[in-house]
């Protein structure tokens, strides 16, 4: 193991060591436990099946905004980035939508549509689409007219250009996309779990915020941040790879 | 199959206010081959495109056959597609026999598992060629073919298409800044020349 690669592992060891000197300072479990007084509340929870119970309804959550986000957004940013007339019409909604907080979404979701999980999925979705449009817009205003040009001389039939022309140039911007996007996403899922729903990590968080229960917050709070880990490093890096796969060639 | 005539018949072609091309006809028979010459950006490449049917905002009339082929500056290829897939995804009907025959006849054998940045620039030249003559098109279209290659490739570049224009008898028209390329390769010389209404041929 070479210097570069040891650094993000030291870096987190300095963190955890910073964590462990505060909670000596403070002194008190209740406000700030240790590490390994984290390890039988996990344990238990684990045990007992609330801790999978709570991060499948969120990951569940997580994945079906992701996907809407996504579909709705890139549509939106080729569909914005290739006509610039549907751009000067959608682009100041798409102002708007990036500036509203996320809070306020939430909460008119939940208003409008009722505190369900229909409610709570369109309010995160919909926090995340112009993100993703504004992402994609760039990549497709960057589409080579000369692919354009090449598959249109050759006839290349609609899915054969999506899939083979415009794609492949927008892999990057779709991966950036998507990059923030679970990170974002998440987060907001949270949030929505907090204000108005009975599972998930976010519910499970607002219920140990009321009780006090700070090692209980970090157990839920740390078992998520893993299994973003775990997604981070099977399914998107390998995806990443095999996308770029033909520039390393 | 009964090879009409290709016409060109415009009256006038703008970028904005400006005019490009003035009042021009002309007609390519089949089989034909036709070099264009001219200052450079007078509209050449323009003239290409509205023939090619990929610039539609013209006033005149073109009519051209269903099978066409152009044969870009750049190579124009896919770079994340291979050699073999770079010739089939235009021409899905092409047969991977076909496709490997294709390859052999630009000098590309064994080079089909290949990513197109993987091949010389003069390889990848050779590859935009077999794509374009892959399909047996009726009309061939190419803009400066053999610009930007070292002399060595050019001629090598010059007598493959040299050789596969008089095995498939495309209605050819190509832009050319070499006179002899356009005398050794083509049947008759078009020239675009400046007037105040546009390039008109001379």
């Amino acid at each position: 193991m070479n210097a570069s690669r040891l650094t993000p592992v030291l870096s987190l060891a300095g963190l955890l060591a910073l964590w462990v000197v505060a909670a000596m300072l403070t002194a008190d479990a209740q406000i700030l436990p240790s590490p390994w007084q984290l390890g039988a509340p996990f344990a238990q929870e684990l045990a007992s099946g609330e801790l999978l119970h709570h991060l499948g309804a969120t990951l569940v959550r997580v994945i079906w905004a992701f996907a809407l986000a996504m579909t709705l957004g890139t549509v939106l940013g080729i569909v914005m980035g290739r006509s610039a007339a549907t751009n000067a019409w959608l682009d100041p909604w798409l102002v708007v939508f990036l500036n509203l907080p996320a809070l306020v979404l939430i909460v008119l979701c939940y208003l409008w549509i009722g505190l369900t999980e229909a409610a709570a999925i369109t309010a995160v979705t919909l926090n995340k689409v112009p993100n993703v449009a504004v992402v994609i817009r760039e990549g497709a205003r960057a589409l080579d007219p000369e692919l354009d040009a090449m598959a249109r001389i050759y006839r290349m039939g609609w899915m054969a250009r999506m899939r083979h022309v415009i794609f492949p140039q927008l892999a990057p911007f779709v991966a950036a996309a998507a990059r923030s996007g679970v990170a974002v996403i998440w987060k907001i899922v949270l949030v929505v779990e907090f204000l108005g729903r009975s599972s998930g990590i976010g519910f499970q968080i607002h219920l140990y915020f009321q009780l006090f229960d700070v090692a209980m917050v970090l157990v839920y709070a740390f078992s998520f941040i893993t299994v973003m880990l775990l997604v981070e490093w099977l399914v998107l890096q390998p995806l990443e790879r095999r996308a770029r796969r033909w520039r390393s060639a | 199959m009964a090879q009409r005539m290709i016409t060109v018949d415009i009256t006038s072609k703008r970028f904005g206010e400006t005019p490009v091309l003035g009042p021009l006809s002309f007609t390519i028979a089949p089989g034909e081959t036709l070099a264009l010459v001219g200052p450079s950006g007078i509209g050449k490449s323009t003239l290409l495109r509205i023939l090619a049917g990929i610039d539609p905002a013209f006033e005149g009339t073109v009519t051209r056959p269903e099978a066409l082929a152009f044969v870009f500056q750049e190579p124009t290829l896919l770079p994340w597609r291979t050699v073999l897939q770079n010739l089939l995804l235009p021409h899905p009907d092409l047969s991977v026999d076909a496709a490997q025959s294709a390859l052999a006849g630009v000098g590309l054998t064994g080079k089909d598992t290949l990513f197109p940045g993987q091949l010389s620039l003069g390889q990848q030249r050779r590859l935009s060629l077999a794509r374009a003559f892959a399909a047996a098109p009726e009309l061939l279209i190419m803009d400066e073919p053999f610009v930007s290659l070292d002399p060595e490739t050019a001629q090598s570049m010059f007598q493959l298409t040299e050789r596969l224009i008089a095995q498939h008898r495309p209605a050819t028209l190509f832009v050319t800044h070499d006179m002899r390329e356009a005398d050794r390769l083509a049947d008759r010389v078009l020239t675009l020349q400046v007037s105040d209404r546009g390039a008109v041929l001379g």
